[in-house]
């Protein structure tokens, strides 16, 4: 028996719910709840910013300047677009298209990755003029509170790189979810792990949409 | 399902405004517009993330269960910051530590 039969005789709803609304209620809820203690942990860091920043708003917005505007604004239409494809995904999951469904995931994934890259590679630039305060690395200012300036790039560097950690976290369970899509399962009544990942997913975008203005826009160019 | 099925259009009309509040807001940071900077791009930000939380997310037909958990979460943000800032604001906490508003590392280029 392949698996595409065996899937589609099981039934989507399992024994503790009394039908698949409930099921599905339950499953947002449990993500849902999830990602609010997700909003706690990158509310600390934006209020660590705030602190900081409030300090000394000049130095933070100098230190703003030494990133590359273009691909900050290049990366967040990436993530954007992954966030339609996402939920056309969910979208296709739900109506039970295959086909979209897989093409979609994969998408998403394509720009994950895009995402993820540029990121690493505006770090190594990072790295290559000295603003890499990390792992004892030097560090080079040569304008004025150069501690402040640190303390920046410290935020820059934590901030931008726990979300590059929840965008490879997602990008893994898409992988798992391409898997089990090009073998006939997550249609219909099954589509519960595609919601909620997208839940995760634009959960991932939203805090981008706020580390974006925060770390590029904050200096005026 | 509790909730109706949204329409591919509405995901990519939404798109379509995310887009156009990026543009808004890269263009915004151009322009020196002093303390308004910051205000416009946080507003931009905050509408953005509407626009997700509605529309991608389904907030906006999601059960009452899940509305009061976003709600609650919210608001444990604002009490973290109120009462946090309320802190840091308010007292000097910079002359407490040495009087020294720059706390540079030791091998830092001066």
């Amino acid at each position: 028996m392949s698996d595409e039969t065996q899937a589609a005789q099981l039934s989507p709803l399992a024994h503790q719910f009394d039908d698949l609304a409930q099921q599905n209620e339950a499953d947002d809820l449990g993500m849902w709840l999830f990602l609010c203690t997700e909003l706690m942990f990158f509310g600390g860091l934006f209020l660590a910013y705030t602190i900081y920043r409030t300090r000394d708003e000049a130095t933070f917005a100098a230190a703003s300047r030494e990133l590359e505007l273009l691909w900050g604004t290049v990366n967040t239409a990436v993530l954007l677009t992954s966030s339609l494809t996402m939920a056309l995904a969910v979208h296709a999951a739900e109506t039970r298209h295959r086909q979209k469904l897989i093409v979609f995931l994969f998408v998403t994934m394509l720009l994950g990755c895009a995402f993820v890259s540029i990121k690493f590679m505006e770090y190594y630039h990072k790295y290559l003029h000295g603003l890499m305060p990390l792992l004892g690395l030097p560090f080079k200012w040569d304008g004025t509170s150069p501690g402040h300036a640190e303390m920046f790039f410290d935020l820059y560097f934590v901030m931008t790189g726990v979300h590059a950690l929840h965008m490879l976290i997602g990008l893994g369970i898409m992988l798992v979810l391409l898997v089990q899509a090009t073998r006939g399962r997550l249609l219909g009544g099954f589509s519960g792990p595609v919601r909620v990942t997208g839940l995760y997913w634009h959960f991932v975008d939203l805090v981008w949409v706020f580390l974006f203005p925060l770390l590029y826009l904050i200096g005026a160019r | 399902m509790s909730h109706k099925r949204s329409d591919i259009s509405i995901y990519v009309t939404v798109y379509v405004v995310l887009l156009v509040l990026l543009a808004l807001t890269v263009e915004a940071a151009r322009h020196d517009l002093g303390h308004w900077n910051f205000a416009v791009t946080m507003a931009i930000a905050g509408a953005k993330a509407v626009c997700i939380g509605l529309f991608f997310m389904h907030l906006r037909t999601s059960t009452p269960l899940v509305k009061l958990v976003v709600t609650a979460s919210l608001l444990w943000i604002a009490i973290l910051f109120s009462l946090s800032l309320a802190d840091y604001w308010t007292r000097d906490w910079d002359s407490l530590v040495g009087g020294s508003r720059d706390v540079s590392r030791s091998d830092a280029a001066q």
